[in-house]
């Protein structure tokens, strides 16, 4: 499982780095970055699919 | 004195016409279909059973009252017109009885909040680093401490003012601190925000002299940064450049407006909604006494079901819309709390559920205008009530018929008595 974000449609609520600090982050402007290369752990599954749902506008993509 | 021939004030020709007044139309909302209002006290009281009933019967509803306007109450038509700014214009985002002239588009009176693209995104670049959840950060230990401070002055009382004594000094010290301005100056920020945004159906003249009394307080405090700067907001706004040129003295302005009234009454009435719903819910209160890390998840769903920021947009061409007919300049009242609580896209929408685990409200707005204090306004949010929450787990509504909320774009309460056990 990988997470991805679309720069086109975060627009820095910041819901996934709220919810899934290990996976996301926060750049200089506060748009949301994925850590490393966005690979899912099976512990952090849980949390993935929580920013999944909670972004605002629809901007994190799981594969 | 240092000058700055950026800041020389230049008074309006008073033969000069500037923008369209319409007809000031107060008292009671016949059908709210055909003749809403959002400065009634009907709607102020509780908006929500008004939306609700919209939503069913007429999802887009319309008056004839400042100038004309609409009021979507569905999520899909909200936030169609938040991503739509070809067709809707963030020139004027306070529905009033005053629209700006059209050529003040697209940086408008107050970026970038009043700006539509592409002017937009650049004024909008020079402030997102200073409010990003790093950087707001930095002003968590002063809040806690401050919060603190606050409920220390209650100590022996029975009954205290949560939303006079509390909720409104959080969010006017920090801002205060992150503009550069005295802290003591916090009572004349409270007139201003009643000033601009409730304030809406005074005649002309009593606007525009409570808006000079505004731009009065903040050009002299610029002048008071030029003679001494330092390492705030208002310092970096008067040195910053947008394309190579340095601001315009009505850009400065015109931003530590927004930001100093954004900042204020926004999170004044979101610590307050949720303090209010506490007290009258105690199985929720005794929750969150029990359980401080479902705090984030709790504030998320009070920040959904009493979101306390309603935007406005101006069309921008005659055209049909979603089933309306809408006209070049009519308002749209883009009701984020109206969102919030569609069925269609939530479950339990009416309810406050404060462990609920999917919440793409609408509360900070959706697209380009996603409120640039969001990170601010949840660090404020979270530590009023986590440090309320430890020092005074046991409260209740001392007279509910006491509880008085604000008139306008901005819904929280202004008088809430709790009676503290």
């Amino acid at each position: 499982m990988k997470v991805q974000i679309d720069p086109g449609r975060c627009q820095g609520h910041g819901r996934c780095y709220d919810l899934a600090p290990g996976l996301f982050g926060d750049d200089d402007e506060g748009y949301g970055q994925v850590l490393g290369d966005g690979t899912v752990r099976p512990d952090q599954e849980r949390e993935a699919r929580l920013a999944v749902v909670n972004c605002p506008e629809h901007a994190i993509e799981v594969t | 004195m240092t000058a700055d021939d950026r800041f020389v004030f230049q008074a309006p020709d008073p033969d000069e016409e500037y923008g369209v007044r319409s007809e000031i139309i107060t008292g009671p909302v016949s059908d709210w279909a055909t003749d809403f209002s959002h400065l009634e006290p009907e709607w102020s009281a509780d908006p929500y059973p008004i939306q609700d009933d919209l939503r069913q019967r007429c999802p887009i509803a319309h008056t004839d009252r400042f100038g004309g306007g609409w009021l979507p109450t569905r999520y899909e038509d909200v936030t169609a017109i938040a991503y739509d700014t070809e067709r809707f214009s963030s020139r004027s985002i306070i529905m009033s009885n005053f629209r700006p002239p059209r050529d003040i588009a697209p940086v408008g009176g107050s970026p970038p909040i009043s700006s539509d693209p592409p002017f937009h995104q650049h004024a909008r670049k020079l402030l997102l680093g200073a409010f990003t959840k790093t950087a707001i950060s930095r002003q968590e230990p002063v809040t806690r401490a401050f919060c603190h401070e606050l409920i220390g002055k209650f100590e022996g009382r029975d009954v205290v003012d949560a939303a006079a004594e509390y909720a409104q000094h959080i969010p006017m010290r920090v801002i205060a601190d992150m503009l550069g301005f005295p802290p003591e100056d916090g009572p004349q920020f409270r007139e201003f925000v009643e000033d601009l945004l409730e304030g809406i159906n005074l005649p002309p003249e009593d606007r525009i002299a409570r808006m000079e009394r505004l731009f009065n307080y903040l050009l002299a405090q610029v002048q008071d940064h030029l003679d001494h700067p330092r390492d705030d907001i208002t310092s970096y706004l008067i040195g910053a450049e947008i394309f190579g040129q340095k601001l315009t003295a009505d850009h400065i302005t015109g931003a530590m407006a927004l930001l100093l009234i954004a900042g204020i009454d926004t999170t004044w009435s979101a610590i307050g909604s949720s303090l209010w719903h506490l007290a009258r819910t105690p199985a929720d209160r005794e929750r969150l006494v029990a359980e401080p890390g479902l705090l984030p998840t709790a504030m998320e769903e009070f920040l959904r079901a009493y979101a306390p920021v309603t935007m406005a947009r101006l069309v921008k061409q005659d055209m049909h819309w979603h089933g309306v007919d809408m006209k070049a300049d009519d308002w749209i009242l883009l009701s984020f709390p109206a969102a919030n609580r569609d069925p269609a896209q939530f479950d339990r929408a009416g309810e406050v559920v404060i462990d609920r685990q999917v919440n793409r409200h609408a509360a900070f707005g959706l697209g380009i205008h996603r409120c640039l204090g969001s990170h601010l306004a949840r660090m404020e949010l979270r530590v009023a009530l986590e440090v309320w929450l430890q020092r005074i787990p046991e409260f209740a509504l001392d007279d509910p018929s006491a509880v008085t909320w604000s008139a306008g774009q901005i819904r929280g309460p202004r008088a809430l008595p709790l009676r503290l056990r």
